[in-house]
């Protein structure tokens, strides 16, 4: 087990470092000039030349990469065109703002999910199963922001129970999320974010669960004395794995942020961030986000790998 | 006390399994599928039933109803089914699941996916035990590895601890029986038990359940496709046919002196060659469509002894020696001195 882990972990290493080239290159693809933005339309070719020297922009592409994969090792990843502050720190205070959300969605969306999922996949067909299944279309199929404007409306115009917007009093520096001044504004865009993945899921886990369930020991299981809770938990069990991987991967998808809901919510996360950086060129910032961000994923991915073959016997792990 | 000595004596003549009249069909919105159409048969505790029959005749379709594992919203059941002194209709779920495992065991087909491949074998024979059984983690435990070796699994503490994956078929279907008989059952089912493993492992399978049977006194009704297995260990034989038995007997007297003409033809096609193994597909023509409301005999338009009033009487068991019976109205005809 712990030779297998520690394989999985070295194997992510060569992962890693592919995503920095796909980070550092996909930034050059896009059309437009990232110097061009912070210099007036009046400026001579000579301002543009000097800017560039000054970032780097000059050398060629592989030597700009083996300098930033020098500094990104080390944790440095440049400093925003736009701001003047060090990537690395505004990347990370991004991020843990879209983790309070994140995390949020996940602690509501997961249980929730499981329970439905499972209770649909039990009782195929009946009006548990169709309860269910209703709600994971309406889950995935909602837009976002739509949602996002109806809850505002509803319960921050209407009825006044909750913020608008934004972090709190405070703002997003000195946010306390144990403070209920301040949870309270977490709650509706955690609702807004809670939505895709429990659908998702939900879906996930009926479908598994029931194929599991028409697996033949099933019957072993019920010509042996189970009770339906006993069957239940095999088949739960069962499906586990394939559950992880879907947890896993929607756990990633929302650590990138989402652009509208946290435009809506005015929740500076990484989606803001990614998208305030590919609108102002700001080329350092966008690779770093997209580094953060994409380690982030393979970090998750690794995690949701081990815990597959901690829960499945089937998976070798010499 | 050994169980053998607890179970009552044949002699006492109180049946193990009584099924009268047992009809299933399968519905669903587009179609019925009578899949079971009238048996009935008794077993004496200790007895070894086996039930021959064609691919589709019906013969799981019973067992799984013995037990009362059929889908309960598509297949609807009537008829008389009683196992010891529980009405198998009669009960709830509740306490259908008390018996099963307990009272009634069974065998399945395939052993590659008949074990739960995510928890360890110790752990599934356990769980059976402490379903059942008054005793706590460890005594489980221990019967567990006595029973493994009761079923002469070699090295049985490192199988407790092995996944269904990392046995052979042979050992996995070992472990199958040794799960189905923890609770020291009264009546094993067991369908088609061999028919997934090759034919060394086959012999020692089925000379094992013989064994076992025979040990623990218990009631065993086997489902095969092979008449060299039925031969081999049943007491008394049940020949299905498209949802019915067509012939029932001991096994000396279906085998021997078959009078149904589905038994015969069945037979001829072995009785002849090298017995051993040959499956039950030499009768021309094809079983009907159990979709279909049968008029008369459902053997008719495969029989060689068929004539125009088959067709339209539906015929009743006919007693032709002692508890050996068959479903014909052309009894007299089929009674052939030649073949014995
Ligand atoms: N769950 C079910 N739903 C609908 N029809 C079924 C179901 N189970 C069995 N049947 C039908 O019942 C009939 C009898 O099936 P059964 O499995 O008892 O045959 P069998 O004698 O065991 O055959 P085999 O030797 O192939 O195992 C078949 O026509 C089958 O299609
Ligand atoms: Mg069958």
């Amino acid at each position: 087990m712990w030779y297998y882990a520690a394989r999985r972990v070295l194997l992510a290493i060569p992962i890693a470092l592919g995503v920095t080239v796909i980070c550092f290159c996909l930034v050059y693809l896009a059309p437009g000039d990232p110097v061009q933005t912070l210099l007036p339309p009046d400026a001579t070719q000579a301002d543009v030349a000097y800017l560039k020297k000054v970032y780097g922009f000059d050398k060629p592409i592989p030597v700009q990469y083996a300098k930033w994969l020098g500094r990104a090792v080390t944790g440095d990843l440049g400093t925003s065109i736009q701001t003047n502050q060090p990537v690395l720190r505004e990347v990370l205070r991004a991020l843990s703002h879209t983790l309070v959300l994140s995390i949020g969605a996940v602690l509501v969306a997961y249980p929730l999910a499981l329970a439905l999922g499972t209770l649909a996949a039990f009782t195929i067909g009946r009006p548990p199963d169709r309860l269910a299944t209703a709600i994971s279309v309406f889950g995935v199929s909602i837009p976002n922001y739509w949602l996002g404007i109806v809850l505002i409306i509803v319960f921050a115009v209407k009825l006044g129970a909750l913020p608008v917007a934004g972090m709190g009093p405070n703002g997003s520096d000195s946010f306390d999320i144990t403070r209920w001044a301040q949870f309270r504004y977490v709650i509706l865009p955690v609702v807004t974010t809670a939505c895709v993945p429990l659908g998702i899921i939900m879906r996930t886990t009926r479908s598994a669960v029931a194929e599991v369930l028409s697996q033949e020991f099933i019957q072993t299981l019920r010509a042996k004395g189970l009770r339906r809770g006993a069957v239940l938990r095999h088949a739960v069990r069962n499906a586990l794995p394939q559950m992880l991987a879907v947890m896993g991967l929607q756990f990633g998808y929302l650590v990138g942020g989402s652009i509208l809901t946290e435009t809506i919510f005015t929740w500076p996360g990484t989606g803001l961030l990614l998208s305030k950086s590919i609108l102002t060129r700001d080329i350092p910032m966008l690779q770093g986000a997209m580094l953060v961000l994409a380690l982030c994923f393979v970090g998750i991915n690794l995690a949701v790998d081990l815990l597959q073959t901690a829960v499945d016997p089937r998976i070798k792990r010499a | 006390m050994s169980l053998a000595q607890a179970i009552p004596d044949v002699a006492t003549k109180a049946p193990l399994v009584q099924v009268r009249d047992l009809h299933v069909s399968f519905v669903s919105r587009e179609e019925t599928v009578r899949a079971v159409n009238g048996v009935s048969f008794d077993l004496m505790p200790g007895e070894v039933l086996c039930i021959i029959g064609e691919s589709g005749s019906g013969k799981s379709v019973t067992m799984r109803a013995l037990m009362r594992l059929l889908p309960r919203k598509r297949a609807v059941i009537t008829g008389e089914l009683r196992v010891g002194a529980h009405d198998m209709i009669a009960l709830d779920e509740r306490r259908l699941s008390e018996i099963r495992g307990s009272v009634v065991s069974m065998v399945f087909q395939e052993p590659m996916t008949a074990l739960d491949p995510v928890y360890t074998v110790g752990r599934q024979i356990t769980e059976t035990i402490l379903r059942h059984q008054r005793c706590g983690r460890r005594t489980a435990w221990a019967r567990a590895l006595e029973i493994l070796q009761l079923v002469r699994i070699p090295s049985p503490e490192r199988r407790l601890h092995a996944y269904p994956h990392e046995l052979s078929g042979g050992l996995r279907q070992r472990a199958l029986i040794a799960m189905a008989l923890s609770c020291r059952p009264s009546l094993l089912l067991a369908d088609e038990p061999t028919t997934a493993l090759d034919a060394t492992v086959q012999i020692q399978v089925l000379i094992l359940l013989r064994k076992l049977q025979k040990e623990f006194g218990m009631g065993l009704i086997f489902v095969t496709h092979d008449l060299g297995v039925a031969a081999q260990i049943a007491d008394r034989v049940a020949v299905m046919y498209a949802g019915q038995i067509v012939e029932e007997g001991s096994a000396r007297d279906v085998l021997m002196q078959p009078r149904h003409p589905y038994t015969i033809g069945m037979l001829s096609s072995t009785v002849t060659a090298e017995a051993r193994g040959r499956d039950i597909e030499a009768i021309a023509g094809s079983p009907p469509d159990m979709r279909v409301l049968m008029q008369g005999c459902s053997f008719a338009p495969r029989c060689r002894f068929s004539v125009a009033a088959c067709s339209t009487t539906t015929p009743e068991p006919v007693a032709v020696g002692d508890r050996h019976s068959a479903r014909c109205i052309r009894l007299p005809e089929t009674f052939d001195p030649a073949a014995r």
